[in-house]
């Protein structure tokens, strides 16, 4: 999808002149009209949404106190600035997601390597982690975590939840990895080994590097993901954003607030990231 | 040839793809300086052949000696005699995220450990050698195949081989690109590398090959100075595939 639109791009502001200025008006009407259709989907469903939540609310009458929200994202008073608990939690979330991320990045490309390797030992065990792992329910892998590996070593429910988000995603990181290895052409190896470079030079100088391009999309959509599933620590009570909001509502009964802001903060970051991503995406396009 | 030392050794070499043979018990000597042209139709085995020799094919059986060095399975050799064949592909097989001058001087500097300076100098002289010493700077696509082409031999050079080898390295080009490939191989000739070259390019093999091979279902068929392949070539096949390419 992305690519064909760069195409156009390309092509309608290639022509210089009159020609090229129609050709680019013409390929900006075309985005508009290519996205109407979603973006008019969206809108009649978030109508929908919060009609029904509206009069849902109004026919168990509920009684809103939006004023009271803001108290849990920031607090002035006599003390000066305070963060609020739901900005706290938010701070956990992004804390144990980079963590997880940054393990299972690791993690995941020696995942990939040992499978695309020679050793025979190396691609069975790299197999059989992955089988396991992706064939486990997260919550079960996160209770293995937490009551049995958690009491062997000594681990606390926040480091347990790192690993556990670390190594369930490391599987999905390590296979994305290996496809974009794989799309990398034969020709690059043969063309790396004739000039006598060593396996790990040919990964590190040829191959990784151009790989970049084709693991960028499904790596930020592996971002996304981890933050998303990173809720699913509140339940061995890891103060994140999640847990915070189910703490505020046992406190406040302020259920209907207190969701939909947790849902908005969550959609502000998993955005963030996307928007970060087609940035790194143009940055590191490479030309064949 | 005569008085001149063996430099590639190829002795009773078979090469199974499963079931399909691609090489036949195929013999073969290469002199130091020698200029071989093989030919044949596609399917011969000329490739892979050629790519048993720096080992990105792993032989069924048969003995190979690259320089004096028994190419084994063995890591060490195998690099050994990598840096000392240089490879032409017929996809060129650039690295597209590497500039030119970058192409280059990654394995002066990474497998010769030779220092950036002196990789730079290297990689210009052999620019300047293939006509292109302006492009140093630009990246692969925006080069014409015959350019991308010519930098792959300044590539293989830069590791300064002692043999180079080239698989059907215009058959990917444009017709007005083949002859700045093949001049500049003429001129690699002339500086008196050793060469094995798969090509059907007829005339290039006229002009410079010392030794003429024709091979058929992964089998040498005819071996033979150029006078004579061209003239009168002693089998059957060969002629009828000389008479098919020359034709035009």
């Amino acid at each position: 999808m992305a690519g064909v639109m760069d195409d156009a791009v390309v092509r309608g502001v290639g022509k210089p002149g009159a020609d090229g200025r129609q050709r680019w008006l013409q390929n900006v009407l075309g985005q508009v009209k290519s996205r109407a259709i979603p973006v008019a989907l969206y809108l009649i469903v978030m109508y929908l949404l919060v009609r029904v939540s509206l009069t849902g609310a109004e026919a168990m009458g509920y009684n809103w106190q939006w004023y009271r929200i803001p108290d849990y994202l920031f607090r002035l008073t006599d003390d000066g600035f305070q963060w609020g608990e739901i900005s706290l939690g938010l701070v956990t979330t992004l804390a144990l997601s980079l963590q997880a991320f940054l393990i299972a990045l690791a993690a995941g490309l020696i995942v990939a390597l040992l499978r695309l390797s020679d050793l025979v030992v190396g691609s069975a065990l790299a197999v059989a982690f992955l089988e396991f792992v992706r064939n486990m329910p997260l919550l079960v892998l996160l209770y293995l975590f937490y009551y049995v590996l958690g009491p062997i070593f000594g681990l606390d429910r926040y480091a347990a939840s790192v690993l556990c988000l670390g190594v369930y995603h490391a599987a999905l990181v390590s296979e994305i990895f290996r496809a974009g290895i794989q799309a990398v052409s034969a020709g690059q190896w043969e063309a790396a080994r004739s000039i006598g470079l060593s396996t790990g030079q040919t990964y590190r100088f040829v191959v990784l590097p151009q790989s970049i391009k084709f693991m960028l999309p499904p790596m930020a959509g592996e971002a996304v993901h981890i933050v998303k599933s990173s809720a699913i620590v509140s339940v061995i009570a890891v103060v994140e954003l999640t847990t915070t909001g189910r703490n505020i509502i046992a406190d406040t009964y302020l259920s209907f607030e207190v969701w939909f802001t947790v849902a908005v903060v969550y959609l502000a970051i998993t955005l963030t990231l996307s928007i970060f991503v087609t940035f790194l995406e143009k940055r590191y396009a490479v030309k064949t | 040839m005569a008085g001149r030392r063996p430099i590639i050794e190829i002795r009773n070499l078979d090469k199974f793809f499963g079931e399909f043979q691609a090489l036949n018990d195929v013999s073969l000597t290469v002199h130091a300086g020698e200029r071989m042209v093989i030919c044949g139709p596609s399917g011969s085995g000329k490739s892979t052949l050629l790519r048993c020799i720096n080992r990105l094919e792993e032989p069924s059986a048969g003995r190979l000696t690259v320089d004096g060095i028994e190419l084994t399975g063995a890591k060490e050799t195998l690099r050994r005699v990598r840096t000392e064949v240089g490879m032409v592909f017929q996809q060129f097989n650039l690295f597209p995220h590497l500039t030119v001058l970058e192409n280059l001087t990654l394995g002066p500097m990474r497998v010769r450990k030779i220092a950036r300076s002196e990789a730079t100098a290297r990689a210009r002289k052999y620019l300047d050698r293939v006509h292109i010493p302006e492009q140093a700077d630009k990246y692969p696509a925006e080069l014409s195949g015959g350019q991308q082409q010519r930098v792959a031999i300044a590539r293989s050079l830069c590791m300064e081989p002692r043999i180079m080898l080239f698989d059907e390295p215009t058959s990917a080009l444009d017709p007005e690109m083949i002859n700045e490939v093949l001049d500049a191989m003429v001129e690699l000739a002339d500086s008196g590398m050793t060469m094995v070259c798969v090509t059907h390019e007829m005339g290039f093999a006229r002009k410079v090959a010392d030794t003429m091979v024709f091979m058929d279902n992964g089998e040498i068929v005819e071996k033979s100075p150029p006078d004579a392949f061209f003239s009168n070539p002693s089998s059957k096949r060969c002629r009828m595939f000389l008479d098919r390419i020359l034709e035009h």
